[in-house]
């Protein structure tokens, strides 16, 4: 399996999205962060295909270089 | 309990010294450290004479390495201490993990049985060392020990190394085949060679302290993250014999080592995880760690083994346990070279499988301290989300490093032949070290491990190659487990090993295994490893 970079969130996009935002609303960049660590820490676990990981590590890095 | 006496060792005027003719042992072996004594002894055992060399006459001070791992016992009951370590040592498997007064993780390290010795023993250094240099004298024609002979100068020349030595009574020299530098993490051999020691210092400052008292702790390894007593820090709490218990306590990277070490700072942290409990401090010391290796390990004739050669942070035990993998995998091979029947070049195969362990050791061992000591916000984050999740998640709980334990290596590095020729479906690889499992013959009840030879070995398990003791006898040990030879008492064997044919190292490794070869095949590999080994 490789990393789906096609939208894959059905009809629930906009609302899953503001859905993160909602679950920082409040938060110190400091909690915002742990926060941030536990969910990457639960999906990729979730996810569990090392390749698709590593992909999405890369993918992520350079968005940095845009 | 009588504490440890700390006895010193006879020192003896070197005969050289007296106007005697130099000792001729083809090995001369730095350091009377675990490392060393065993290399002497493994050596001894293949009939290869070794002088060791030591600028001390005591043991250890300090319990310093205290876990003995699986792996290392099977080698230290080939060189003939495990059954003592294993009487003396705290037997253990369990180990706990907190954060602040919860526990949020437990491993259960040896969760079958079916082997001679547990997953790991607690034993104080110098009670190894003790019975390490107890066994050389079982040698006296083969291992001559000198307490107070510190090297200063090693040089090697065409076919032969020549060490300078400073005694009590003056300075000599010695000439031998080969040296072993076993001279520990701050190897003056290692430094007067110019070798780099590359990898990483971590900054985090360590309190480490063996304290004597009555406790009726379990025989388990618990381990805190931010513990109540000791907030913002890890802390260890582990269980020796005689009464003595090992602590770690993290203390911060900018901590003040002289202050630490005051009495006056350090009894009342202990009095907080013993709970009151009256105790005596029997050492303690402050340290920072380092997680590097040498490039290469032989050079010429002059072997790295043991923390000369690698160093790594104490919290998998990989340091003491490492390096008797060393000893483990060099001294048969050293041993073939210097009787003559194998080339220098199988010493390349220790370089190549040995920098693959200390590798895996490193790595390992890295990755722990990163986990125990976060450095920055970022690391700090993801290091308090694994602990947090790890209550109700249980896949953080394999997240949490609080030590990697020491494992044996797998050798696929290895330039020597190591080959699964058929499909098995059991734990048993090509490459790794020999799983032990129970036998039973006329004699009684025993184990797998220790029927296998000291060369190499032909291990049946069931009916393959039935020619095989008239074939193969000669140049080889041969084994079979069913079919009239050791029974396979309680189906271990088999389950660990499936039904085929086993060729396996002198360091108990497998080079290569089939289910139904025919005597040619046997030949071809071993051949193929002849053709290396006896180049
Ligand atoms: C505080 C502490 C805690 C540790 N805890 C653990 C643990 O829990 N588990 C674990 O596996 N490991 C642990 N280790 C590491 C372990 O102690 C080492 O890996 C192990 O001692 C290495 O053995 P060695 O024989 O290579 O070196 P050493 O034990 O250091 O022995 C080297 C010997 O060489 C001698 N020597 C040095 N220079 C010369 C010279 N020029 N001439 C003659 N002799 C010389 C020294 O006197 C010494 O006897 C710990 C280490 C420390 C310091």
């Amino acid at each position: 399996m490789s990393l789906n970079i096609d939208f894959n969130m059905g009809a629930d996009g906009d609302d899953l999205f503001n859905g993160l935002l909602a679950a920082h609303e409040g938060l110190s960049p400091s909690q915002s962060e742990q926060m941030n660590a536990a969910l990457i820490l639960l999906l990729m676990n979730h996810i569990g295909d090392a390749a698709v990981i590593r992909d999405a590590f890369d993918r992520a890095r350079s968005t940095l270089d845009r | 309990m009588a504490r440890y006496s700390f006895d010193p060792f006879a020192y003896v005027t070197p005969p050289e010294l007296l106007g005697a003719a130099g000792t001729d042992a083809p090995v001369i072996i730095i350091g009377a450290g675990p490392i060393g004594l065993a290399a002497a002894v493994d050596l001894a055992t293949r009939g290869v004479a070794s002088v060791i060399l030591d600028d001390n006459n005591v043991v250890s001070v300090g319990s310093r390495a205290i876990c003995w791992a699986k792996r290392t016992l099977e080698i230290f009951d080939r060189l003939g201490i495990a059954d003592r370590m294993l009487a003396k040592g705290v037997t253990w498997k369990v180990g706990r993990v907190y954060r602040g007064d919860q526990e949020i993780y437990s491993f259960d390290l040896l969760p079958e049985d079916g082997h001679k010795f547990p997953a790991f023993i607690n034993l104080q250094q110098y009670y190894v060392e003790q019975y390490l240099i107890e066994r050389c004298a079982d040698f006296p024609d083969l291992i001559d020990l000198r307490f107070k002979n510190k090297v200063v100068d090693v040089a090697q020349q065409d076919g032969h190394v020549t060490v300078r030595i400073e005694t009590p009574d003056g300075i000599y020299q010695l000439h031998g085949q080969y040296l072993l530098s076993c001279d520990g993490a701050s190897s003056q051999v290692r430094r007067q060679f110019g070798l780099e020691f590359d990898g990483r210092h971590f900054e985090e400052r360590f309190l480490i302290a063996d304290v004597e008292m009555e406790a009726d702790f379990p025989s388990e390894r618990w381990f805190w993250f931010t513990p109540n007593f000791h907030p913002g820090q890890s802390a260890l709490l582990h269980k020796q014999p005689d009464n003595i218990y090992r602590i770690d306590l993290q203390l911060g990277p900018d901590a003040n080592i002289e202050e630490e070490k005051k009495p006056e700072n350090v009894i009342p942290r202990i009095e907080k995880i013993v709970g009151g409990r009256p105790f005596t401090l029997d050492w303690i010391s402050i340290y920072s760690f380092n997680c590097r290796r040498i490039e290469r390990f032989v050079h010429e004739r002059v072997i790295f083994v043991g923390d000369s050669a690698h160093v790594v942070s104490p919290f998998g035990a990989r340091g003491g346990n490492g390096g008797i993998h060393d000893v483990d995998n060099l001294c048969w091979k050293l041993a073939a070279i210097i009787r003559g029947e194998a080339s220098v070049e199988l010493l390349q195969s220790y370089d190549e499988e040995r920098v693959h362990g200390a590798d895996e050791n490193i790595r390992n061992s890295s990755w722990t301290s990163r986990f125990m000591s976060p450095d920055g916000a970022v690391d700090m984050a993801f290091r308090n989300a694994v602990l947090g999740l790890a209550v109700d998640h249980p896949f953080a709980r394999r997240l949490v490093n609080a030590g990697r334990l020491s494992l044996p290596c797998s050798q696929e590095a290895s330039s020597l032949p190591s080959a699964d020729v058929d499909l098995f479906d059991v734990p048993m690889r090509s490459g790794i070290a020999c799983l032990d499992a129970p036998v039973m013959s006329a004699a009684g009840r025993d184990w797998l491990l220790r029927q296998l030879g000291d060369g190499f070995t032909l291990l049946i398990i069931g009916n393959a190659l039935p020619q095989a003791d008239r074939e193969f006898s000669d140049d080889l040990v041969v084994i079979r487990v069913g079919a009239g030879g050791f029974a396979d008492c309680e189906g271990k064997v088999e389950a660990r090993y499936g039904r085929g044919v086993y060729l396996i190292r002198p360091d108990q490794h497998v080079a290569a295994r089939w289910k139904d070869p025919d005597v040619e095949q046997v030949r071809a590999a071993l051949r193929q490893t002849q053709k290396l080994i006896l180049a």
